[in-house]
């Protein structure tokens, strides 16, 4: 028997827009859950004091400084060297040998797993370099875990400014550094701002890399040298070893948050980049 | 002197550019250096195919981690690819502009969720859920393939979008004046048109599930034993790792970094077909 294109049209359309509203409705669950028990477990007291006990009593402040501390040296490392190869790849070179070599590293670089950048930074960072468990040795790990990121969003924005914008700047003399710098890069910055924005929430949500690099102590970090965990690794070792979960709904409910502030500030850079571009 | 300045730049941005291809081969050099010696006692065969992982007493076999996550990855494959397909049509199909409104930062933000949330989520609902449906530990290959299935849906909708966006418009244009209805002209025009960008999409997607480990490490039970059927707990590569890492030493830590060899090869794989798939098609 031969279905109508029509019946069959009927059930296409039933079926896909099914998938659609069960994956909303998945995650939708996901985030109201976490937020319905972590919410309440935000406090200013949750936000500002150290843990204790293990994490079973107090807050998650350093956690919290040690995220930031992470991210902080991941970004300094990871955005010179992204924005440097993404100027290389769009303004001072055609598309040759090493080019693809660049970008063959850097998309590899993209798909290798969190676990093995935690396997190579531990071995590398921690023990070859002899950062031990450390601030530094987990920044760096997160670095070029987020290189191709910066890199790629980088390229595309630096490649979306106009042509035009180019042209006057060598029209009126000048030279390809000072066109980079005082035409290309000023209308590029939304869009690389964007590429360090997604770099922060990479390195917020990362645990696997972390966790074998920067040790997991749970006293507030005072150098780069020292050893501390961070807001996901915190969760990670109190859900899983059931330390408090009440205290572990907390710390999901504000990276859940914090991802969501991340995304709403990225989106927001793009719209105004295509904008201004358009 | 501007002559000199703008030489040096060049060269500055290129060594800048090397920063990749240093960083790649130095995670190649130390994995491999770190996981060789182990590699070679054992013997390559009795590694990879080895049934017993006992660090204590020597015996390193990964055959059941590789099962572990070949039957991990594939179950979250059969779940999340269909659905993430259709997602990607409902994007550029169907869904009304205010609908996508929401749907894009919402698929925004399942990527960005630290991936130790789903597996906590996976936790509390899907194992209690597959041991009161199904029984059995409920900790288990069926768990882990969905908590994935969720978690490559952002990989697989978003390169199936672009690619599907990227044909061009006549395509769609011509088969809709033929007279094919909408879903004819989907299913036998715009889905073969962009097969090669579906395809990177579906590997990318295989390799970040074959790849993901605190998600999993929660709903699996990890058990090191070659399962029987989907509600069996197994163990998989990264999750091998992720568990026994912070106290391997000596002989224990060099089977962990050939653990990682493994894996690394299979992903390099991986995205060397999805990049040549994507390449082909320029």
């Amino acid at each position: 028997m031969r279905v109508k294109p029509k019946t069959t049209e009927l059930i296409a359309k039933i079926l896909i827009w099914s998938a659609a509203i069960f994956v909303l409705a998945v995650l939708s669950f996901i985030i109201i859950y976490i937020l319905y028990r972590g919410l309440p477990m935000i406090s200013w007291s949750f936000l500002t004091e150290i843990p204790r006990n293990m994490g079973r009593d107090g807050g998650i402040a350093s956690p919290i400084v040690g995220t930031i501390m992470v991210t902080a040296v991941a970004i300094a490392l990871a955005v010179p060297l992204g924005i440097g190869t993404a100027f290389y790849l769009a303004e001072y070179t055609k598309e040759s040998g090493i080019t693809r070599v660049i970008r063959f590293s850097a998309e590899s670089l993209a798909g290798i797993p969190s676990i093995v950048y935690g396997l190579f930074g531990f071995i590398f960072f921690v023990i070859y370099l002899n950062l031990g468990w450390s601030v530094l040795a987990g920044g760096l790990t997160l670095a070029v875990m987020i290189l191709p990121t910066v890199i790629r969003t980088s390229e595309e924005a630096i490649r979306a400014v106009p042509q035009s914008y180019r042209e006057v700047s060598f029209s009126l003399g000048g030279t390809k550094w000072q066109t980079i710098i005082k035409a290309v890069f000023p209308s590029a910055i939304q869009g690389i701002s964007n590429g360090i924005i997604l770099g922060v929430g990479r390195c917020v949500a990362e645990t696997a890399a972390i966790m074998l690099t920067a040790g997991g102590a749970l006293r507030m970090a005072t150098s780069l040298f020292s050893p501390t965990r961070t807001m996901a690794v915190h969760f990670y070792i109190l859900a899983r070893e059931g330390i408090s979960m009440s205290n572990a709904y907390g710390t999901a409910a504000l990276l859940i948050i914090l991802i969501f502030i991340i995304n709403v500030v990225s989106n927001a850079l793009v719209n105004r980049f295509m904008a201004k571009n358009r | 002197m501007s002559k000199f300045r703008e030489n040096i730049s060049k060269y500055i941005f290129l060594a800048l550019a090397f920063s990749s291809i240093s960083a790649l081969a130095l995670i190649t050099i130390f994995i491999i250096i770190n996981g060789i010696p182990i590699i070679a006692e054992v013997g390559v065969l009795n590694f990879i195919f080895g049934m017993s992982w006992a660090p204590s007493h020597g015996e390193f076999g990964i055959f059941p981690m590789i099962i572990g996550s070949v039957t991990v990855t594939l179950g979250a494959a059969l779940l999340g690819v269909p659905i993430g397909i259709c997602c990607a049509v409902f994007l550029t199909e169907f869904a009304p502009q205010t609908i996508s409104r929401i749907f894009r930062p919402a698929i925004q933000l399942l990527a960005g969720i630290p991936s130790v949330v789903y597996g906590f989520w996976g936790l509390l609902f899907i194992v209690p859920m597959i041991r009161n449906w199904f029984g059995g530990p409920g900790l288990s290959i069926l768990a882990g393939s969905i908590i994935l299935a969720i978690m490559v849906l952002p990989t697989v909708i978003s390169i199936t979008e672009v690619s599907i966006l990227a044909l061009p418009r006549n395509y769609k244009e011509g088969a809709l004046a033929l007279g094919l209805t909408h879903w004819q002209t989907i299913y036998s025009v715009i889905l073969p048109s962009a097969k090669s960008g579906i395809v990177a999409a579906v590997i990318l997607g295989i390799g970040r599930a074959i790849g993901e480990t605190m998600a999993v490490i929660m709903v699996l039970g990890n058990a090191v034993a070659i399962p029987e059927s989907i509600l069996d707990p197994v163990r998989t590569l990264t999750t091998n790792i992720g568990i026994e890492m912070g106290y391997a030493a000596g002989t224990h830590r060099q089977a962990l970094f050939a653990t990682g060899i493994v894996l690394f090869i299979i992903i390099m794989i991986l995205n060397a077909t999805a990049q040549y798939v994507t390449r082909k098609k320029k």
